[in-house]
């Protein structure tokens, strides 16, 4: 069976440092896998590459087995398509209002009318829950929670074939940050969709996960099924799974 | 041992690069306004925020220089007993350089740094990069719309800042020079070749570009937060600020010739 994803060995210097140094990792359709790592070790870098926002220096993405990274601007407008993206700080549109982001895709790309646009983008309000009375207000009204639903929301309005989700609970507390991992369980599982999603909270992992990979030093030191995370036999899964400061994990202050 | 030359090297070498890059991305720009898909919402949004609401910015700066060119005119003049060129030279130097110019210069503060800090805000918000995962491109949807807006309406503003910079130098010429109303404006339009307001429009169009393009393009690149939105602001301002008196020079001496 091809991945839905696969990244083959992507290489990223970013200010004279080498952030990625071949990174391989691959998706299975309907597959969940969270990449965990510590701060500033690239995974948003990763994830920016497997979309297409960010190009590798070398290295190949292929999605559904088709190389996309040297693929042209318009065409890659396409292959967008099947992806879905909640951004680490909600990167709601702070002009427009929240059904109006919701809708983003569904309005501006697909050219959809307003009028079923906006029914739809309402309809998914629900299934993230949150109250229909949030549609007209602008995203900077909402608590944190609740821009990350609404950026949940927005991900998941054209039902794409693989979610990506980048430290889906940082900044929010430990109740709205169960709530929300719940919820992209649960969308992922009605979508059908393939997950990518990066992360340093543990818990998080361990909720949303069917596999679990590690970068450290640019590479995927260990990749697992979740369920073996706590025997991976990898000090620094340990290290990092235990939260050490001691160990060949050095922190950096 | 230490080349002094070096240093200016570097510099020089840094302008061309930031030149080539600026190119590269305002030919991106161009080309996005002229093909599919058309944002006619947000063009007619930037339009209303880019020239209509500068109306009083340009409407002032007008009315006062053309007032004060009036009066340095006449003191000029009175050395040659040329009084009387007032509305000629009045209407010449509005129409071909100080309307256009001025404009031009307002907007960079008011225009240029304002698209560099939307769009450098919505960089480092991650906003760019969420808008091309909703399979639209940003080029499309904020650059054309503003660079399109600015580009069509600065000639518009412009020719609204001639009238008023003419009414400024008609009004100190009439109460304070001793002037005959009918005379000045006859001589005024007497004197007035189309080709002046053309040059003067023609000016402002690629001003109106120049502005809108260099906010794009700082705000496009900005990176590291707020202190990047803040540099990217500064910078579209100087950049367009000289990148329009540059190019003021260049079709000038273009027309003259
Ligand atoms: N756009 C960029 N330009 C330059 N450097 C970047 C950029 N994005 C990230 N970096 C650098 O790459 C490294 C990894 O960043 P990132 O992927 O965000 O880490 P994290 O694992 O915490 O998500 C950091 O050192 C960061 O400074
Ligand atoms: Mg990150």
């Amino acid at each position: 069976m091809t991945a839905k994803l696969q990244l083959v060995d992507i290489k990223k210097k970013l200010r004279g440092r080498q952030v990625l140094d071949g990174v391989d990792l691959d998706v299975a359709p309907g597959q969940s896998l969270v990449v965990i790592g510590g701060s500033g070790q690239g995974k948003s870098v990763t994830l920016k590459c497997a979309l297409g926002l960010m190009k590798p220096d070398a290295g190949q993405v292929l999605v559904d087995g088709a190389e996309v990274t040297r693929m042209p601007r318009e065409i890659r407008g396409r292959v967008m398509k099947k992806f879905g993206m909640l951004f680490q700080g909600g990167a709601l549109f702070d002009s427009l209002t929240v059904w109006e982001n919701i809708a983003f895709r569904l309005i501006y790309a697909d050219k959809v009318g307003r009028k079923e646009a906006r029914d739809r983008a309402l309809a998914t309000m629900r299934k993230v829950r949150l109250a229909p009375e949030f549609a007209d207000v602008r995203p900077i009204e909402l608590s944190g929670g609740m821009q990350k639903r609404a950026g949940l929301a927005r991900a998941i309005i054209a039902k794409p074939d693989i979610l990506f989700f980048d430290e889906p609970t940082t900044g929010l507390d430990p109740i709205t940050a169960d709530a929300i991992n719940d919820l992209i369980v649960e969308m992922v599982k009605e979508i059908g969709c393939a997950a990518v999603s990066i992360t340093h909270d543990m818990a998080s992992a361990r909720k949303i996960a069917d596999e679990i990979a590690m970068l450290h030093g640019g590479k995927i030191v260990w990749r697992g099924p979740a369920a073996q995370i706590d025997n991976s036999g990898n000090a620094m899964v340990d290290q990092f799974i235990a939260g050490r400061a001691d160990g060949p994990i050095q922190a950096v202050v | 041992m230490i080349n002094p030359f070096a240093p200016v090297g570097r510099a020089v070498l840094g302008i061309l690069r930031e030149i080539g890059r600026f190119s590269l991305f305002a030919g991106r720009s161009a080309a996005s306004v002229f093909s599919p898909p058309f944002f006619m919402g947000q063009f007619a949004r930037q339009s209303l925020q880019i020239g209509y609401f500068s109306l009083p910015v340009i409407g002032l700066t007008a009315v006062f220089i053309g007032a004060a060119l009036a009066l340095n005119i006449y003191v000029g003049g009175a050395r040659f007993n040329a009084e009387s060129f007032v509305p000629n030279i009045v209407v010449l130097g509005i129409t071909r350089e100080l309307g256009p110019v001025l404009a031009g210069l307002m907007l960079a503060g008011r225009v240029s740094a304002g698209v560099a800090a939307e769009i450098g805000t919505m960089r480092v918000t991650e906003q760019i990069d969420a808008m091309n995962t909703l399979s639209t491109d940003p080029f499309k949807f904020l650059i054309a719309p503003r660079v399109l807006a600015a580009t069509l309406t600065l000639p518009l503003l412009v020719l609204v800042a001639d009238i008023i910079g003419v009414m400024g130098g008609y009004l100190v010429a009439v109460n304070s020079l001793d002037f005959n109303g009918a005379t000045y404006l006859r001589n005024t339009l007497d004197f007035l070749e189309s080709q002046d307001v053309i040059l003067g429009l023609v000016k402002a169009a690629v001003f109106g570009f120049i502005i809108a393009a260099m906010g794009a393009y700082q705000g496009y690149n900005s990176q590291g937060g707020a202190l990047g939105v803040g540099r990217a602001t500064t910078n579209a301002v100087v950049g367009s600020i000289v990148l329009i008196l540059a190019v003021n020079y260049l079709i000038t001496a273009f027309f003259v010739e």
